[in-house]
């Protein structure tokens, strides 16, 4: 005999032993609670904690995302460009050294352009360093010729240098290659240290999370033991904390990944109304004009639901584990 | 079905609660667990759940060793028994209809596939109007009840009840009394601890067993 068919069996009996019912029937139930209960303070302060992780986290991420894809960019550009600065030797003449440093670029392949700077551009180049209203002309000052090179089809710079060197002794071939290094080494620290702080972040909120689902099962062991009594499995009861941290970590990482959005998004805004000026600049190039496109945000949603999904599953093994030590 | 040899239980390093107790409980008997207070009525059902590990002496439940059970086994063999505790133990976040329900519920079972049983035995230990009611809104008198309907749901092999009419007025403790009666009719072992004399005297054919001193007296 079923357990179902069991109660109405006995309650048939029982009635038939002549006793009355007492009360009548409601109609419609609500739907199954969540056997742990999911609204406390503690679970609120976990949702806050899991949200200011989640956004945090996305920052990291979304920051390393910005300064991979703007180094490429500087680096594309740092690439295609290439200089020669002529420095006076006494007993030459620097023009005519131009003009053949020019004619042998413009002559190589792979060259594009070689822009001759005048003396005053050549004098402009210093103002930064020595100062503006300052007197050059009886100075000895470099001369420069800014090169584009084509960057799919880069000359031969080996040789252009040597060529370059046995048409204009004094003429020295710069092609950014340090320069190039050193953004490429900084890129990959700054996205080092994104990474990095992106994983101490996940690790932080991993322990705040152990903690919370060790506070709530001494909170709840009540009802664990209730659970235990009425034959509940373990797996069960796990999985029901599970459930319930799920569900808060759904809460915490949608508003920590939706905060995330809502900020770079802010930050795009912004850094185009400053645009114009000094610091907007270098804003612009160090993280591009912030804006992540589709893939960043697909990548903060993706984290917002690992970060959800890992809240769960942790929840989820440290009760398991708590109950087989109980056991 | 279940049998104690020679079980000893203490607390800590303090005198032994249990001594020497040696009883059988047989498929579909019934019997009443009785003794003054502090006698150790709560203990020995406690033992039978297996909440409480005895000292010393054996306890053999539907014909395994209590003490080679694993944790999975042991919750199979908790899904055999059902309990009302003294004290309720419902859970205060759920309403009257979920907690009656439990048992069916962390078996896996589907809602709806119990709803209208559970419905119809809330209803019938007067509490059909009260489903959606939280405990803690509720009288000692009907959490009781509900902790009772808890106990049945799942037709238990055994039923442990703990004081199950304390809380309740003589005419509703007539109308429990008779549901465990039908429930053991139907092949179900009872075992209900109660002070209430009055309460076993409705019932003579249960088996008395008299807890006192630590010491377990049975009657027939």
């Amino acid at each position: 005999m079923s357990p179902l068919s069991f109660a109405s069996d006995l309650l048939a009996r029982a009635r038939g032993a002549g006793q009355p019912e007492l009360t009548g029937e409601e109609d419609g139930l609500a739907p199954s609670s969540p056997l742990v209960p999911t609204d406390s303070v503690a679970g609120r302060s976990l949702v806050i904690v899991i949200a200011i992780m989640t956004f945090l986290a996305a920052i990291a991420a979304a920051a390393a995302l910005l300064v991979a894809e703007a180094s490429v960019e500087w680096r594309a550009e740092a690439s295609s460009e290439a200089s020669v600065q002529l420095r006076p030797t006494a007993g030459r003449d620097i023009e005519a050294d131009l003009r053949k440093a020019a004619d042998i670029l413009q002559q190589t392949p792979g060259v594009r352009e070689a822009q001759i700077y005048t003396k005053a551009e050549s004098e402009d180049l210093l103002a930064p360093w020595l100062g503006q209203g300052l007197d050059l002309s009886e100075l000895p000052t470099p001369r420069m010729i800014v090169v584009k090179l084509d960057p799919k089809r880069r000359p031969d710079l080996a040789a252009l240098r040597s060529e370059l060197a046995d048409a204009t002794p004094n003429a020295v071939l710069d092609d950014h290659h340090i320069f190039l290094e050193r953004l490429g080494d900084m890129a990959r620290a700054v996205v080092a240290v994104s990474v990095m702080i992106f994983f101490l972040i996940v690790g932080a909120m991993g322990i705040a999370v152990a903690s919370a689902t060790r506070a709530a099962v001494a909170t709840n062991r009540e009802i664990v033991e209730v659970l235990h009594i009425v034959g509940a499995a373990d797996t069960f009861i796990a999985r029901e904390f599970q459930r319930r941290f799920l569900a808060l970590g759904l809460r915490g990482a949608l508003i920590g990944g939706g905060a995330a959005i809502v900020f770079l998004f802010l930050a795009r805004m912004l850094t185009r109304s400053w645009r114009a000026t000094a610091g907007g600049e270098q804003m612009e190039a160090m993280f591009g004009d912030f804006s992540i496109g589709l893939e960043g945000f697909i990548v903060i949603l993706l984290l917002a639901g690992g970060i959800a999904l890992l809240t769960g599953y942790l929840s989820q093994a440290i009760v398991f584990r708590h109950l087989r030590r109980l056991g | 079905m279940l049998s104690f040899e020679n079980v000893g239980l203490r607390y800590g390093v303090g005198p032994e609660t249990l001594r020497d107790v040696t009883f059988d409980i047989a498929p579909r008997s019934f019997q009443f667990l009785t003794g003054p207070s502090g006698a150790g009525k709560t203990t020995l059902m406690r033992l039978i759940i297996m909440a409480l590990r005895p000292t010393r002496g054996l306890i053999n439940i539907f014909g395994r060793d209590s003490a080679t059970l694993d944790k999975d086994e042991i919750t199979e063999t908790r899904r055999q028994i059902g309990v009302v505790f003294q004290d309720f133990r419902l859970l205060d976040h759920l309403s009257l209809y979920e907690n009656v329900a439990l048992p069916l519920r962390v078996l896996g079972r589907e809602e709806a596939s119990y709803r209208s049983e559970v419905t119809e035995l809330l209803r019938w230990v007067g509490l059909g109007e009260r489903k959606h009611a939280l405990p803690s809104v509720l009288s000692g008198g009907e959490k009781q009840r509900a902790s009772i309907a808890r106990a049945l749901i799942s037709q238990p092999k055994l039923l442990l009840a703990d004081e199950p009419t304390g809380n309740v007025d003589p005419t509703l403790a007539r109308r429990i009394l008779r549901l465990f009666v039908e429930l053991h009719k139907s092949g179900t072992a009872v075992v209900i601890a109660t002070h209430d004399l009055s309460l076993m005297d409705q019932y003579d054919a249960a088996r008395r067993l008299v807890l006192a001193d630590g010491r377990l007296h049975i009657f027939e």
